[in-house]
């Protein structure tokens, strides 16, 4: 495999490196300084800001299994991948044995959602 | 040098700086984003070692999920989300078991190819991988979907035993 084909994302990453720090570089020179406290107040969805977070900032446990169960299908979708690419060349075999994997990944799947753990509340 | 070694040794030299600032920066959601530099840095190494399949799923899974749990787990838990000197760090261990890892592993390789010439195998394209993964390595492949179940079960039984 030649690097070839990552010339254009390499171009890419560069055009964005160079924009922002264009952006950055020249914004203070160049932008009108009329500050007032709306403009200095950091900004969170045009909510007004608390000077604490709710519950000490810390996230309900919740978010955990979202994100473990992000994790969980992502790998997942990562084994179908190269799966899906040589189907033609594993034939019935590799259907099978993708069948047994995702069966596996179905029964977390049906665990999870019968201890409720895709509910909210 | 060719253009890979060039390549290998700049992008080695910022994975190695960027460790580096993981361990050493006294802000740990900094800590976390340093890892992302480090985690792009290596699937960027595994690129130029014509892994592309590794190189990318490094991305999904190492920069999509599994930095984004860590942050989770800083948000989740009690950890203090600005600078702090008092982290909890011990130094002198660290080296110590850093740099045995890194030397045993150097050693090994060493040992393993003394000065021979290895030509590259084939590139490492998602055809490749999916032939040998599903014919060669079919327990390993299925083991890990037990694996999957467990870690779900496990997450479940963490995050709902306070609910009952």
């Amino acid at each position: 495999m030649s690097l070839a084909p990552y010339m254009p994302i390499v171009g890419l990453l560069a055009l964005g490196a160079v924009f922002s720090l264009i952006s950055v570089t020249i914004a203070p020179f160049v932008g009108p300084r009329r500050l007032n406290r709306a403009k200095l107040d950091p900004y969170e969805c045009g909510i007004e800001p608390t000077p604490q977070p709710i519950g000490g900032g810390r996230f309900p446990v919740k978010f955990y299994l979202t994100a473990m169960l992000f994790i969980i299908f992502d790998i997942e979708i990562v084994f179908l991948y190269p799966w899906a690419v040589s189907f033609e060349a594993l034939g019935l075999f590799g259907f099978v044995e993708m069948v047994l994997f995702i069966t596996t990944v179905f029964i977390a799947y049906a665990y999870v959602w019968r201890r409720g753990g895709l509910d909210w509340e | 040098m060719t253009v890979a070694d060039v390549l290998l040794t700049a992008i080695g030299a910022v994975v190695v700086g960027s460790a580096l600032l993981v361990v050493t920066t006294r802000h740990i959601v900094h800590a976390g984003l340093w890892l992302v530099v480090t985690l792009t840095g290596v699937a960027a190494l595994y690129l130029v070692l014509t892994a592309e399949l590794v190189a990318w799923v490094q991305i999904l899974l190492y920069l999509g999920a599994v930095v984004v749990l860590l942050l989770f787990a800083v948000m989740l838990t009690r950890a203090p989300i600005g600078a702090r000197d008092d982290l909890d760090r011990p130094r002198w261990p660290g080296v110590l078991v850093g740099l045995g890892t890194a030397g045993s592993l150097a050693a090994l390789l060493a040992n393993a190819y003394r000065w021979d010439k290895i030509e590259l195998p084939a590139a490492g394209t998602a055809e490749r991988i999916g032939e040998h993964l599903f014919r060669s390595w079919v327990l390993p492949f299925e083991l890990v979907g037990l694996l999957l179940l467990a870690a779900l079960i496990g997450a479940i039984a963490l995050s709902r035993s306070g609910d009952e």
